[in-house]
């Protein structure tokens, strides 16, 4: 329903709050499926960080779709057919839920039994992530950092440098919620901080945590104007930090090559394999957490930093 | 180390590129950069040496065996196309410097060698890998950093050709994703190896039937096959020329090793030759592409944009060549994949030497640079005869192997098709050489001197590659024999 109401509508802002809500939605959907670390991840990039950069760009874009450039009947067919194809594809499916499933019973079981011997941490999930597939997640990483790269590559030089810009804070007025964020951004970023490092025990990691503690500094700037973020938080700084997760995660790989196993075999960094699986996975989600935080907070603020100079542009 | 090899192939271009984002200088970064691909090259080179003398390699990340972990395995098909890779964009490399100081500012420029290495990672990441889902991952890298590249182009429509890129290529990402995600509900495996294995029992299956033709939509729009190319074209043209050199020569090669990959090795020929009419879709799209991206660069005033309709054609011949399901279409294939790349990287490194000194490449502002500028416009006609496939290029020789492929099969009236497809290349080279040579430099455009040696070296480097490709096939030839076999080999 969200997703066709978001199809039909011509108002950008309606159809970004939509699309928040339909994340929102698939996050519950998740839970319901028992996957809770997706459902987090969902609530926290769909719904969360990624509406607050829709909005970002709304605001410089303007609120409505003013043309259509595209020819509806095309789309709509490629999407009737990409349906059919899929509903097609469900028919030999095995059912939903399923213990016979051969999603259930190849490799699933072994991570479920032996997880607990190898790595020897509660939630299983962090550990298909972080070590038995540690390297999609690390090509996770670099796909974040290609993101940031991207966004600074295009945008970072579009605009004019202003040495003495006091540009307007946004919400001077809102009393309230100025001082309540402010209560407020201390408990988010410990809570970020917590998905952190109690990743291995309940749902949560570095992803989470990252974008957790990113929405923190956004909220920050939001109430006290981009500037004032960008005094508080060093821009050089963050992207050296965004750089930097990236290695320390590709450097455990190189530490467990240079002890004599395989690239991120965890098990050689201590004398101990479950040790040793310890260690590389609260590293590596160390790694992951400050390329996801740095790398949302830098797509913000360069975001962010248009809006002033498109401002300017049409006074 | 040796044992190490596959990952380093991968991991060394991957570990530049954030050491880059901190070095931040771009003279310092370019340098760094060229040393990292210049590793790159001589572990690919080490890599086939292994898989001559071991087999096939297999590395098991993270200490996993697979299924359970991701393996990389590499067999003679990955370390050809490695080789390619790493080889051409090594060169590339060295024109870099000077085209980038002209197409934009210096502080771009080390976004630009950012975006560059982590192309390569997705690249290599895709060709090394065994595992069907960190396929997916390394094109999204691949994927993210060309379209930055694309658009960091001069031309302001640079922005919108990389923006329909991105439509489209993510588009045809997540039609992999769906395939790649029914594959694993009927299996319940995500190594490739395995894959294959498990395949075998739900294959009558209409979700594997949906998973393979999902997997193959997506991998088709990637690679640009007619008509899904419409996003090559633009992308190519307003691309800065080095980011252009470099996509034209391996991103669409790589996503048709990803396409044979899944065919031969993951479903098996029987399989994808059988239950689909594979061999009449790939045969009359790969035809239909050639004939009429031919056509259409004909018509083209921009000469980037007139190469670029060009490739759209010579992917048709790459996928004629597989569509035909021999082993001489296969080596013919294999063999284009690599001359092809030859060819145009060739030909786009001496247009970036043409847009050092005139700033575009409208057809116009050709007239006379046959005389001021010779060696540029040689390395294009010589790269335009390869395309033609005169004898002695290396066009020749991937014609050679294809027309033998159709006559085996007795298919001479598509043969006679792929000799007019090389008429029309005639057509399209012949404007240029026209406009080059014949005519009188344009009033405004009368004293141009040559590129500079940085850009023409490299250019030259391909043209002579060309040749020497071209005369000396047992490099090439043999290596895709050997490839095509192995891939028919695992056929049951």
């Amino acid at each position: 329903m969200t997703a066709l109401s978001l199809a039909f509508t011509k108002d950008l802002f309606a159809s970004v709050m939509l699309t928040g809500i339909y994340s929102l939605l698939s996050a519950g959907f998740f839970v319901l499926m028992d996957a809770v670390d997706v459902a987090f991840t969902e609530a926290a990039v769909g719904a969360g960080i990624s509406t607050i950069l829709m909005l970002t760009t709304l605001t410089m874009t303007g609120r409505f779709e003013n043309r259509k450039l595209h020819h509806p009947k095309i789309a709509l067919s490629v999407v009737i057919v990409t349906g059919i194809m899929l509903v097609m594809g469900t028919v030999d499916m095995p059912a939903f839920g399923s213990p016979s499933a051969p999603a259930q019973t190849h490799v699933a079981p072994y991570y479920i039994q032996q997880s607990a011997q190898d790595i020897d941490i509660p939630n299983i999930v962090t550990s298909v992530l972080a070590s038995y597939r540690g390297f999609d997640t690390f090509g996770e990483v670099v796909v974040v950092f290609t993101a940031v790269i991207g966004v600074l590559a295009l945008l970072e030089f579009a605009r004019v440098e202003r040495a003495d810009s006091e540009k307007p804070v946004p919400m001077l007025q809102h009393k309230i919620l100025r001082i309540v964020s402010k209560i407020l951004i201390p408990p988010i970023m410990l809570f970020a901080l917590y998905v952190q490092f109690h990743g291995e025990y309940s749902p949560g990691g570095g992803f989470q945590a990252g974008v957790i503690f990113a929405s923190s500094i956004i909220l920050y700037a939001m109430l006290f104007g981009i500037e004032q973020t960008r005094k508080a938080v060093s821009v050089p700084v963050v992207k050296v930090l965004s750089a930097l997760g990236v290695l320390i995660y590709g450097s455990v790989g190189i530490a467990s090559m240079l002890n004599g196993g395989t690239y991120l075999n965890y098990s050689v960094l201590a004398e101990n394999d479950v040790t040793g699986q310890h260690i590389g996975i609260i590293v590596i989600e160390l790694g992951v957490g400050i390329t996801v935080a740095t790398a949302m907070i830098l797509i913000f603020l360069t975001f962010a930093r248009r809006i002033g100079k498109t401002e300017e542009e049409t006074a | 180390m040796i044992q190490h090899l596959p990952i380093l192939q991968v991991i060394i271009p991957l570990l530049a590129a954030p050491i880059c984002f901190i070095l931040r200088e771009a003279k310092l970064v370019r340098w760094f950069v060229l040393l990292a691909n210049i590793m790159a090259f001589v572990v690919s080179i080490m890599l086939l040496q292994q898989v001559n003398v071991h087999g096939t390699l297999v590395y098991t990340l993270g200490g996993w065996e697979a299924p359970i972990g991701i393996e990389y395995r590499i067999d003679e098909l990955n370390a050809y196309l490695l080789i390619l890779v790493t080889s051409i964009s090594t060169v590339t490399l060295m024109a870099a410097g000077s085209s980038l100081n002209k197409e934009m500012k210096e502080s771009k420029q080390t976004y630009f060698y950012i975006a560059y290495m982590l192309c390569l990672t997705g690249l290599l990441g895709i060709l090394a890998t065994g595992d069907a889902f960190n396929v997916f991952v390394f094109l999204e890298i691949s994927s993210l950093a060309s379209y930055t590249m694309i658009a960091m182009g001069n031309d302001r429509r640079s922005l919108w050709a990389s923006y329909q890129y991105l439509i489209m290529g993510t588009i045809g990402a997540t039609f992999i994703l769906i395939g790649i995600g029914l594959m694993y509900m009927m299996t319940g495996t995500l190594n490739m190896h395995d894959l294959a294995e498990r395949l075998v029992e739900v294959e009558q299956t209409k979700t594997v039937f949906t998973a393979f033709a999902f997997f193959l939509v997506g991998v088709c729009l990637k690679l640009a096959l007619f008509p899904l190319h419409l996003w090559l074209p633009n992308a190519y043209a307003y691309a800065p020329s080095i980011a252009t050199v470099f996509l034209a020569a391996t991103a669409t090669k790589v996503a048709i090793y990803i396409l044979l990959r899944f065919i031969f090795s993951v479903y098996g020929f029987e399989f994808s030759f059988s239950h689909l009419p594979l061999t009449e879709i790939l045969v009359s799209l790969g035809l239909v592409g050639i004939i009429a991206a031919s056509i259409v660069a004909i018509y083209q005033t921009n000469v980037k944009r007139l190469f670029a309709y060009s490739s759209v054609s010579q992917i048709g011949y790459m996928i004629l060549g597989l569509g035909i399901g021999n082993k001489t279409g296969l080596t013919a294939t294999l063999l284009h994949l690599f001359n092809h790349a030859l060819m145009k990287s060739a030909i786009f490194l001496a247009l970036a030497g043409v847009v050092y000194r005139i700033g575009n490449v409208n057809i116009k502002n050709f007239a006379g640079l046959g005389r001021q500028m010779p060696w540029t416009m040689a390395a294009i006609v010589i790269g335009g005869l390869s395309l033609i496939g005169v004898p002695l290029t290396v066009g020749f020789v991937s014609k050679w192997y294809l027309v033998l492929a159709l006559l085996e099969n007795g298919w001479w009236p598509i043969a006679v098709l792929v000799l007019v497809g090389s008429l029309l290349a005639i057509a399209y080279i012949w404007r240029i050489v026209e406009v080059a040579y014949f005519k009188a430099p344009l009033q405004n455009n009368q004293s141009h001197k040559e590129a500079p040696p940085a850009i023409l070296i490299p250019a030259w480097i391909f043209v002579i590659a060309n040749f020497y490709f071209g005369i000396d096939t047992s490099f090439t030839a043999g290596l895709s024999e050997r490839t095509a076999e192995l891939l028919f080999g695992v056929v049951k």
